[in-house]
């Protein structure tokens, strides 16, 4: 299927450091990505559900009485900055340095995940405060049902990292171990992707037009 | 062991890149929500105009995705899951869109 043999994935990889590694973690990337394409798909149907849903407020509070955009910022920010630690602690795992700097930058990352997801709960509250509950109106169902699943994919992968974490100190550096790092610096990676299609679409877009 | 560590500084500038292009657009795009109004004509076709910048710059600069051989099934399988997505919400806010209209409901 593939002809390169080394450098099939010029930076997510193992690169050449990792041969053994780097030839098993070749197909089973390939394969996550095509989970997390139809991860993508669902997502899609989401985000077309809440657009077409984006009038139909049905006279509850709508997106200029419930959005935060200071609390939106500061989200986006948090976990642009954690696809950045993530894909520094793949760079650590590659060039073989102290075990100790993956730890820290996965620790990083998972600091990050959480305040972002602690802001995020923190939003819900506040609207649900204003009476922005899913029950409310066709929009408000439409919101938590696309929003929270991004929330929910950013746990499991705090989750992920946690359980990898332990992996990584009990079983050491194995294939295995390191080709679960490169699928969980994929996942993050493409966790910030749907979040950049949630600030335009969800919250701008539902400014602009709700 | 020279040529190693000109490797991985030459992948951690390409990270640091990609972190700074999307961070310089994150900043744009609320800037400009900040100052000209979210409602103003114009302001959302360019929020969603950079939207789509950043996504391209996180696709190459984080997920390493280009046209470069070895990388084309990746970048095969991304294209058909935006056809498939394209068709999905397309034809839905369409469809709806339309529906919407003819019940002479709010306009969409």
């Amino acid at each position: 299927m593939r002809r390169a043999p080394s450098h099939s994935y010029p930076g997510l990889n193992l690169g050449e450091d990792h041969a053994s590694a780097h030839k098993f973690t070749e197909v089973v990337t390939f394969g996550f990505w095509v989970f997390l394409m139809s991860d993508l798909v669902y997502f899609g149907l989401m985000f077309a559900i809440y657009i077409t849903m984006i009038d139909a407020q049905a006279g509850g509070p709508g997106p200029h009485e419930l959005f935060d955009l200071k609390s939106i910022f500061a989200q986006t920010l948090i976990l642009l900055t954690s696809s950045l630690t993530v894909g520094l602690a793949m760079l650590a795992l590659k060039y073989n340095l102290p075990r100790g700097r993956i730890v820290l930058w996965f620790g990083v990352t998972l600091i990050l995940g959480l305040s972002f997801l602690v802001l995020e709960i923190r939003d819900f509250m506040a609207m649900a405060e204003k009476g922005g509950i899913p029950q409310r109106s066709g929009f408000l169902s439409a919101f938590y049902g696309l929003v929270p699943l991004h929330g929910l994919h950013v746990a499991a992968g705090c989750l992920w990292l946690v359980v990898l974490g332990i992996q990584l100190r009990v079983m050491g550096l194995t294939d295995l171990i390191m080709s679960r790092v490169v699928r969980l610096a994929l996942f993050w990676h493409f966790l910030d992707l749907i979040w950049i299609g949630i600030i335009t679409i969800v919250y701008f877009g539902g400014l602009s037009y709700g | 062991m020279d040529r190693r560590t000109e490797l991985h500084r030459r992948e951690r500038r390409r990270y640091v890149i990609g972190y700074g292009g999307s961070l310089l657009l994150t900043l744009a795009v609320f800037s400009i929500a900040y100052i000209y109004g979210i409602q103003r004509p114009g302001v959302f076709f360019s929020i969603g105009l950079l939207g789509l910048v950043q996504l391209v710059v996180q696709l190459v600069y984080f997920l390493h995705i280009d046209r470069r051989r070895s990388s084309r099934e990746d970048l095969d399988l991304i294209l058909f899951s935006t056809l498939v997505l394209l068709i999905i919400i397309g034809g839905t806010v369409w469809i709806l869109g339309n529906l919407a209209m003819r019940m002479h409901m709010h306009a969409m």
